[in-house]
């Protein structure tokens, strides 16, 4: 049911941001400048007292696409999505939302991106108490200088869109905290941004709404579909949401591919230590557990795309006594029979190195 | 510390009293020894004072030529005169059933029938004790230098709660501006501004603006940061994000800073009084120099009652939540008692009739003798063994070591408690106090101060502690410190005059009892704000209630504890010096003096300076520990 906006829906944006540096201190530039910038974060406080929060990033967001970086406290993941509209202030890099230069924009350049054009979701909400829902969904709007009757109208859309009608006239703290963000978002909704920017937006909420809220953002991607930048330290969600996922560390993104590449082959230790206990069979597709058909092996069992979660192959190769027939399209890729899924379906090695030989 | 550090690496281990002790033994020899030397005794033809009193002549004289006074300070005579004329004919214009019935409109209007009934019972109360002039005229002065207070110090305080800079350029001058006594703003402001209800209204405005400066900033400051980058992420300018985050979302604290100012504004306006603006001080004044109880009493009553009234309705405002509405019943209920004391005005006589009013002058006045008389044996009894035990040796020791010596012990002192730069501090405001030269004054006061400040801590952890160990004592303790602390400080003069008459001692008593009210708070609050968990850990260790106390709460207190007794000095100061007037000599008499007296203008202004020296010499000894 895609909601039919009165406008045809803006196309979204790309984003691309290349080299991105955020130094928190004094002298930053000449830190950036110099050569302590690529001392690690310990010593960097101590010799200047300077953070780092974002080091050297770049990655390039697609139009529509659901990005997820990922990271713990500290990692810099938080500044990153700030610096794309400058709520800080980046130190030095490139930023392009939908070809627009950020780094450059003046201030009133900056205040119409902001405006129009990107919208932020923010993990405390930032509600303001003293209006009604009605109206905190509306103060985007508001702020862009539109009529009362006109912001109220499509506050209201939004809030039937979000799941909240019958609470536009309630105050914020009388709503549960899964509500409050559902205004939050709404709010960030209203002024039909070509993207949308979520710092750890459920990471407030209990487990359960979290998973409703997973699902409301899912669902409202594939509806409105923008492009989202999704900020997360929980690598389910990660996982769950994310098309491609960052992963950060100290302020640098270490590795940054699909759900699968980040399972299938983590790029250090430090990913392969995150995602050691996701289980495999519910991430990996087949394509990362076929293999050749040995000589004499029958070619007679069932055919399976080879994007199949290995989890829903299981049935398949259950039901059958033959291998199961990996294909892309009419190429067949390999081959995978019930050792390799059970196989697959044991925890991955604690650690590489560790693993026996 | 520091002294008993170069002791520390002596072979044999000294025990720890020794340095102590053994600086103290030198300090009194020395005293022995040089006792009478070096003294500075007062002289009221003192070359300082005189070209302060000549200075005074010579602004007098230039007033209307030089360009300071031209292009600027006159121009602030001009527009503080006609704010305070304007406002004087509005209040008075309304006719005085229509200010009563406006207030319990406003009253009803900020925190429903109840706080209008109290506003329309107070403002009521000031026709009936035959005040009704006399506390319009406080009023008016009260609105105009808090309306000024507020129009500087609300946007300075919005702009320093966004700029940490700021923040930090304003604080330290706010502090001093909140130890300064109440008498020390008045000297300056007749050197510009003469003596009147201008000069009255200016010393107010500036006595009250630290806490709307400094409660608007902290209101700034609170406003949830997510808001606010919420608010920018959506594009908001800088004045929007005010407009539509700060200023809504900081406003029930905002409220709280008009309250505080008005509590300040009130105090000080009564002490204005002395630099000649007229109202309710006035007459206080008048009962002050004539130790009537009787003429003061009503006058009292009428400022406790306004400060009282004009802090329910502000408090009530404070109070609101976010995002209460005020509905339509209670401005209907608003509008009745101000439709109907307008009306009143319409019908009710002009002037209040003087038949309507209870006077109780004599009355009062001969209570106040009875009890002179009857009781006279313990007050006696109390003021002379406080006097012989504690004020005059103490006062005799100050007044008659060397300047020196004092300057000597002050340093020591203040290195002990705190270090190097809190002592040389304190050495910088007594040398200054002697050079003024109102040495013997100064140490005069600062005896008072001390034996007051004993008192003080003595009443005021005892009565901390028991509020903080029986909630019961604390339910009724509380109400009564609340009522305590928004009573203008020139109303403790009153009872205090009441019981003992016009001595030092009776300084002393009033300074007491106004300084306990904020230390058996900060006490209470510090020792209830030991954590739960540890007091729960030692009760499970066995600990007895006294133990509890004495290794536990006392200990973890002592911050809070140090910020009482740093409270307690620094009041106790401010109103040992108003104390001058009933009696307690020294600093405070001088200023008074210098007020009323032409030729006396440079001591009394030279004593005004000491007494801010004095404070900042006090608090800065007493905050050290704090931040180290």
């Amino acid at each position: 049911m895609r909601v039919a906006p009165e406008r045809p829906s803006i196309d979204p944006a790309g984003i691309k941001v290349t080299g991105l540096w955020k130094i928190f201190g004094p002298r930053a530039e000449r830190v950036l400048a110099g050569e302590d910038r690529n001392l690690d974060p310990e010593e960097l406080r101590r010799r200047t007292g300077c953070t780092a929060a974002v080091r050297d990033v770049s990655f390039e967001v697609r139009p529509g696409e659901m990005f997820v970086v990922m990271g713990l406290s500290g990692s810099g993941k938080s500044t990153l999505v700030r610096c794309l509209t400058r709520l800080v202030e980046p130190t030095a890099g490139e930023i392009s939302i939908g070809g627009e230069d950020v780094v450059r924009a003046s201030p009133a350049q900056l205040r119409e991106l902001r405006r129009h054009r990107v919208s932020m979701v923010f993990q405390h909400f930032g509600l303001l108490p003293h209006r009604r829902v009605i109206d905190n969904v509306a103060y985007g709007l508001e702020i862009q200088g539109k009529p009362k009757a006109a912001r109220r109208e499509r506050a209201r859309q939004i809030l039937a869109l979000v799941g909240l009608d019958g609470h536009a006239d309630s105050y914020p703290d009388q709503l549960s905290g899964g509500m409050q963000q559902r205004v939050g978002l709404a709010r960030a909704l209203a002024v039909d941004p070509e993207v949308m920017l979520f710092d750890e937006p459920f990471s407030a909420l209990d487990p359960l709404i979290r998973r409703d809220m997973q699902a409301e953002v899912v669902r409202l991607h594939r509806e409105v579909g923008k492009t989202m930048v999704f900020i997360t330290h929980d690598l389910s969600e990660a996982l769950k949401l994310g098309e491609r996922i960052a992963i950060m560390r100290a302020g640098a993104i270490v590795q940054l591919g699909t759900p699968e590449e980040l399972v299938g082959a983590p790029a250090d230790d430090y990913v392969a230590d995150f995602v050691r206990d996701v289980p495999r069979s519910e991430v990996l597709s087949l394509r990362w557990i076929c293999r050749d058909p040995e000589p004499g092996e029958s070619l007679e069992g069932p055919e399976l795309p080879a994007h199949t979660v290995i989890k829903d192959a299981v049935p398949v190769a259950a039901a059958s006594a033959q291998p199961i027939r990996v294909v892309d399209g009419e190429k067949l890729v390999g081959v995978v029979d019930r050792v390799d899924i059970l196989g697959s379906l044991a925890p991955a090695p604690a650690v590489p190195e560790k693993a026996p030989a | 510390m520091s002294l008993q550090a170069t002791a520390a690496p002596a072979a044999v281990r000294l025990p720890r009293w020794l340095v102590p002790a053994g600086v103290a033994a030198l300090f009194v020899a020395a005293y022995l020894v040089f006792k009478g030397t070096g003294t500075l005794p007062h002289d009221k033809e003192a070359p300082q004072f005189l070209a302060i009193t000549d200075l005074r002549e010579w602004i007098d004289a230039n007033r209307n030529s030089s360009p300071v006074f031209l292009y600027f300070v006159n121009y602030i005579r001009i527009y503080v005169g006609e704010l305070y004329t304007a406002l004087y004919v509005a209040l008075t214009s309304l006719g005085w059933p229509g200010l009563i019935g406006v207030m319990g409109g406003l009253g009803w209007l900020a925190g429903g029938w109840r706080v209008g009934l109290a506003a329309v019972a107070g403002f009521g109360s000031f026709a009936v004790l035959g005040l009704w002039d006399e506390s319009v005229l406080t009023l008016t002065l009260v609105v105009a230098a808090v309306l000024l207070s507020l129009l500087v110090g609300m946007p300075l305080g919005v702009w320093a709660g966004r700029s940490p800079r700021l923040r930090r350029l304003v604080t330290p001058a706010l502090d001093v501006m909140q130890i300064m006594p109440t008498f020390a703003y008045l000297a300056p402001l007749v050197l510009f501004f003469q003596i009147g209800p201008i000069a009255g209204i200016v010393a107010t405005m500036i006595y009250s603006i630290p806490p709307a400066i400094r409660i608007t900033a902290l209101a700034i400051e609170q406003v949830s940061p997510t808001a606010v980058e919420a608010s920018a992420s959506l594009g908001a300018t800088r004045w929007q994000t005010l407009r539509k985050v700060y200023l809504p979302l900081g406003r029930s604290t905002m409220a709280l800073a008009v309250n505080q100012t008005i509590m300040m504004a009130l105090s000080m306006v009564v002490i204005a009084a002395l630099i000649a603006a007229p109202g309710l001080g006035d007459i206080i004044i008048r009962g002050l120099s004539r130790a009537q109880v009787g003429i003061m009493l009503p006058a009292g009553i009428a400022i406790v009652v306004m400060a009282v009234v004009l802090d329910r309705i502000t408090m009530a405002a404070a109070r609101r939540g976010p995002h209460d509405r005020i509905g339509r019943a209670r401005l209907l209920g608003a509008a009745a008692p101000a439709v109907l004391g307008l009306a009143g005005t319409a019908v009710l006589p002009a002037q209040y009739p003087e038949d309507w009013s209870v006077r109780f002058v004599t009355q009062v006045n001969e209570a106040v003798r009875w009890a002179e008389t009857n009781w006279y044996p313990v007050t006696a009894f109390v003021k002379d063994v406080t006097s012989a035990v504690l004020l005059n040796p103490l006062e005799g020791l100050l007044t008659s070591a060397p300047w020196w010596l004092v300057a000597a012990a002050v340093l020591t002192v203040g290195w002990w408690a705190g270090g190097v730069r809190p002592a040389l501090t304190a050495l910088g405001c007594l040398l200054a106090i002697a050079l003024l030269g109102v040495w013997e004054h100064a140490m005069s006061t600062l005896s008072m101060v001390l034996v007051a400040v004993v008192f003080t801590l003595a009443a005021g952890l005892l009565l901390g502690v028991a509020a903080a160990r029986r909630p019961r004592f604390s339910a009724v303790q509380r109400p009564i410190l609340d009522a305590a602390q928004t009573m203008p400080s020139f109303v403790y003069l009153l009872p205090a005059l009441a019981l003992f008459e016009s001595t030092k001692f009776t300084a002393i008593f009033a300074s007491v009892i106004y300084s306990i009210p904020p230390v058996v708070r900060l006490v209470e609050d510090g020792i209830r704000g030991v954590p739960e968990t540890v007091v729960e850990a030692a009760t499970a260790a066995g600990s007895t209630p006294r133990q509890l106390l004495w290794k536990v709460q006392l200990p973890m207190a002592r911050r809070a504890i140090m910020l009482a007794a740093n409270q307690g000095i620094v009041m106790t100061l401010a109103m040992v010096v108003i104390g001058g007037m009933v009696g307690a000599g020294a600093l405070g008499y001088d200023v008074i003096t210098g007020f009323s007296q032409r030729s006396d203008f440079g001591m009394g202004f030279a004593a005004g300076v000491a007494t801010v020296l004095l404070g900042v010499m006090l608090d800065r000894i007493t905050t050290a520990r704090r931040s180290s």
